[in-house]
């Protein structure tokens, strides 16, 4: 990492292994979760859960494991009981396909609806969840908890699902899956990581199957003008890397 | 009836300059005799045991085709198109030399071969009488087979291999049982072609060998792992891939699942591949795109690679640019020499009944005297230096050396059981508080080292054979093979396909989400017939759990432990190794021989006036 980056970011060890960072002036804490956390705002972030991805590819007959909701869930539970937030908002892309709300298990239902009690749950829209949150808030037997809006400013971020070409100060979006990979030994290890300039940030996605695309690739990369900080998710530590190490 | 045998086939060991390295696995050492031989035949076949060991071979005899000989390459990485002219030109009888790997072990026969040359040893008798038989058709002259070995276990081996063949006696297969994910693939496949009854399939797949032990409720679980992916959790009863009819029948749902099937038949699942395409650059931007396509290799050999390093492909030299995706790109490189070495160790483990052949050999002083002085004498040395194992029981050295102290067992069972056994003994070492730092393996031997000592470890204990219980399943369930075994079993089985109508998905893509399915299906269903049948596949296709556990007890309470002072001659190949799994580049193969020889000469060391010749 070049100095002038190290300089924006100055990003330190938070005690929970996470990285403490600020993003456009806001503290930020990326946690290993692969969640954001606001500390100054009591706000949790998390991006791309893709909720029923796995039912969404066993409808149309591939049978990949039912439990993808449930594991999602779980780690947000996780994250939610360790940091007790004021607000939760959901980055976008929560939900896999339109249908995905009709085709998930009351209890996991019955499990968002506890989570979000006494918060602000916020649902933002992204571009597969669209018409699953306008269908899921209209039908009076399948109720999500919360409200849904398009974006979001939050002091000096402004959270939008989709990263734009020309984004607005302090952009905080996902919707790309980053990962990057590290290689020594004659092994690599890859995962999936934040990618941030000081300037704005991309999350990782926190659904249970979902894939990433590579930080090199020019659909990430090119949102850059320098090379930005990957920030990999690890087992208990989030890894700061500079862009220039990966592979 | 039983047709003529013909006349037997002549199989040589060629010992270069009457010389046997003391490590290595290539054979490359030998390429000036094995260009002389070319020279002398008409068509030689070249045969190597990998494709990177193709290119490598390919290469080097080019280096010195002083005389322009048309020796050309074939293995399975090349473009189809370019295995085909190869076969085309052999068949013309255009050739003088084709380098190959098992791609032309069987087959038809293209051209006539009169020369098999085996560089490195063939690692199975069964396997290089297959070789051996690509030559010569005529029944009333011999097969001339020439055989180059790599080292000196290597001079063992193939000398056991020659006596194998001598005596017609074959590498036995261990009975195979069937495995479930095969199963679930037929069942579907039942499905598509007409309405099954139950009991009748059930009735019909256990006449087959392999299922004679399968039980009802087995049967029936594949059924449920076909119908809705056998999840405790039902809620995919409405998505079912094949449904029951009016009459009780099992079929199809529709004729979309049907297609899908087809496109995903086939039990052979090869390794995430990259097409290697030459590289070139739109007009206008600075990103590289795609071009022609030479070839596919495998997604690991790109992963350690950086832009710009050079490496030898469908023979010639090319810096890698990057992956795009599905494709590594590459462009063609002015560098003679590449940077990063292109070969590795065998692709198959030396076979059972030869590593027996090879353990009484290596017992048994009057057998020594067929092979050649060089080895005869590193024979001796070792016996004066550490001592010569029997046929059944496990020699132990252990030494120090540098700041580090050595464990080297030479069990003879094969690079896969050594590796397993040495990723147990590793974790027994940690528990030991001995401070394992690392471990290599070749066929013959394996090496761990630590920071304190081993000398006066409980070596019965150590090796005690209950390791494959409770650390064999906790290794196991950290292991990167696992996740390995499961995508194939996953895509065998038809839980995952790996082509859509429309758009293939490729292993590259295929192999991140399998990882992410794995992990979520163990923490919520750990029993699920999947696992459980990738649990089985790795323990005997990448583990060899069956031959380790037959090594425990043929050892049990036979171990022979010396403890040295220096190390041994029979340590010389395994040592090298960790330099060889450590490093890549011109640099390193310097330091590599360097290290090579500076161990040799620390093993030659005082060693008697008769025994010299040893190094």
């Amino acid at each position: 990492m070049n100095d002038a980056l190290r300089e924006i970011l100055s990003p330190y060890r938070h005690p929970c292994g996470g990285l403490k960072l600020t993003v456009n002036g806001e503290a930020c804490v990326l946690r290993c979760s692969g969640a954001l956390w606001l500390p100054g705002r009591q706000t949790l972030i998390a991006s791309d859960l893709h909720l029923e991805k796995g039912s969404a590819f066993a409808a149309r007959g591939q049978m990949l494991p039912p439990y993808d909701s449930p594991a999602t869930l779980a780690r947000l539970e996780a994250e939610i009981d360790a940091l007790d937030p004021r607000a939760v908002v959901l980055l976008g892309d929560s939900f896999h396909d339109s249908k995905a709300v009709s085709r998930m298990d009351g209890a996991q239902l019955a499990r968002l609806e506890r989570l979000a009690a006494g918060r602000d749950w916020i649902w933002l829209e992204g571009n597969h969840d669209l018409d699953a949150l306008a269908g899921a808030l209209a039908n009076p037997f399948k109720r999500l908890p919360g409200r849904v809006v398009e974006t979001l400013a939050l002091g000096g971020l402004f959270l939008i699902h989709e990263p734009q070409a020309d984004p607005a100060p302090g952009e905080v979006a996902g919707h790309l899956h980053p990962a990057a990979r590290v290689a020594a030994y004659g092994r690599g290890v890859r995962r999936p990581c934040f990618v941030t300039d000081g300037r704005r940030l991309i999350m990782p996605a926190f659904g249970a199957f979902t894939g990433g695309l590579d930080v090199r690739d020019p659909a990430i990369a090119g949102l850059f003008p320098t090379p930005p900080l990957a920030a990999l998710l690890g087992r208990d530590k989030v890894h700061a890397v500079a862009f220039e190490t990966l592979r | 009836m039983l047709g003529d045998p013909g006349a037997p086939p002549v199989v040589d060991v060629l010992v270069s300059e009457g010389r046997v390295p003391w490590a290595g696995h290539t054979g490359v050492h030998a390429i000036p005799e094995v260009y002389d031989a070319i020279k002398r035949a008409d068509l030689s076949l070249i045969f190597v045991n990998t494709r990177w060991q193709a290119e490598f071979v390919f290469q080097s005899l080019w280096a010195i085709n002083e005389d322009d000989l048309p020796i050309a390459l074939h293995h399975g990485s090349l473009a189809a198109e370019q295995r085909r002219k190869v076969e085309a030109a052999m068949a013309r009888g255009d050739l003088k030399a084709v380098v190959c790997t098992s791609t032309l072990d069987l087959g038809i026969d293209w051209g006539d071969v009169d020369l098999v040359i085996q560089l490195a040893a063939p690692k199975g008798a069964s396997r290089l009488v297959q070789r051996i038989g690509r030559a010569n058709h005529r029944l009333d002259e011999p097969s001339r087979a020439l055989m180059v070995p790599a080292s000196r276990f290597e001079m063992l081996e193939c000398q056991a291999a020659r006596e194998a063949v001598a005596e017609n006696a074959f590498d036995w297969e261990p009975e195979h049982t069937g495995t479930l994910d095969t199963l679930a693939q037929h069942v579907m496949g039942c499905a598509c072609s007409e309405a099954f009854d139950l009991p009748d399939l059930f009735a019909e797949v256990t006449t087959a060998g392999p299922y004679r032990g399968l039980t009802y409720e087995a049967f029936e679980e594949v059924v449920d792992l076909v119908a809705t992916g056998g999840y405790a959790l039902r809620t995919y009863d409405r998505f079912a891939r094949i449904v029951r009819t009016r009459d009780g029948k099992w079929t199809v749902r529709n004729a979309q699942m049907a297609q899908r099937h087809r496109m995903n038949v086939g039990a052979i699942v090869s390794a995430a591949n990259l097409n290697v395409r030459v590289a070139g650059r739109r007009a206008s931007g600075k990103h590289l795109v795609a071009g022609r396509k030479i070839g596919e290799a495998e997604e690991w050999y790109f992963e350690q690679m950086t832009p710009g390093d050079t490496f030898v492909f469908a023979g010639q030299v090319w810096a890698f640019q990057g992956i795009v995706k599905t494709d590594a790109l590459v462009s063609p490189a002015v560098d003679k020499d590449p940077k990063i070495p292109s070969y590795g160790g065998s692709k198959f483990p030396l076979g059972t009944s030869l590593a027996e052949r090879v353990r009484r050999m290596v017992q048994d002083r009057d057998h020594w005297r067929v092979l050649p002085y060089d080895v005869q004498e590193w024979l001796e040395l070792q016996a004066l230096r550490s001592a010569i194992p029997e046929a059944q029981t496990l020699l132990v050295e252990t030494f120090p050396r540098g700041t580090r102290h050595f464990l080297v067992a030479y069990p003879f069972e094969g690079r896969l059981a050594h590796t397993t056994l040495a990723m147990l003994l590793t974790r027994r070492l940690d528990r030991m508080g001995v401070g394992p730092l690392g471990f290599v393996v070749t066929d013959y031997s394996l090496a761990i080292w630590s920071i304190r000592p081993m000398d006066d470890l409980d070596l019965d204990a150590l090796f005690e054979p209950d390791m494959l219980g409770d650390d064999l399943e906790a290794w196991l369930e950290e292991s990167f093979m696992m996740k390995r075994s499961f995508r194939n079993c996953a895509l065998i089985s038809g839980l995952i396909e790996q082509r859509q109508p429309g758009a293939e998905k490729t292993g590259r893509q295929v192999t991140f989400s399998t990882d992410l399915i794995y992990d979520v299906l163990r923490r919520h269903q750990p029993d699920h017939l999947l696992l459980r049948t990738a649990r089985a596949d790795a323990a005997t296709g990448l583990l060899d759990v069956a031959r380790l556990g037959q090594l425990l007890s043929r050892i049990h309470g036979r171990i022979m432990h010396k403890a040295l002072d220096r190390p041994s001659p029979f340590c010389v190949p395994v040592l090298v190794q960790i330099g060889r799994e450590r490093v890549g580049g011109d640099a390193a193969e310097m330091i590599l021989d360097e290290t090579a020889e500076a161990l040799i000469a620390e093993v030659m060391e005082d060693a008697p006036e008769a025994l010299k010749g040893a190094a």
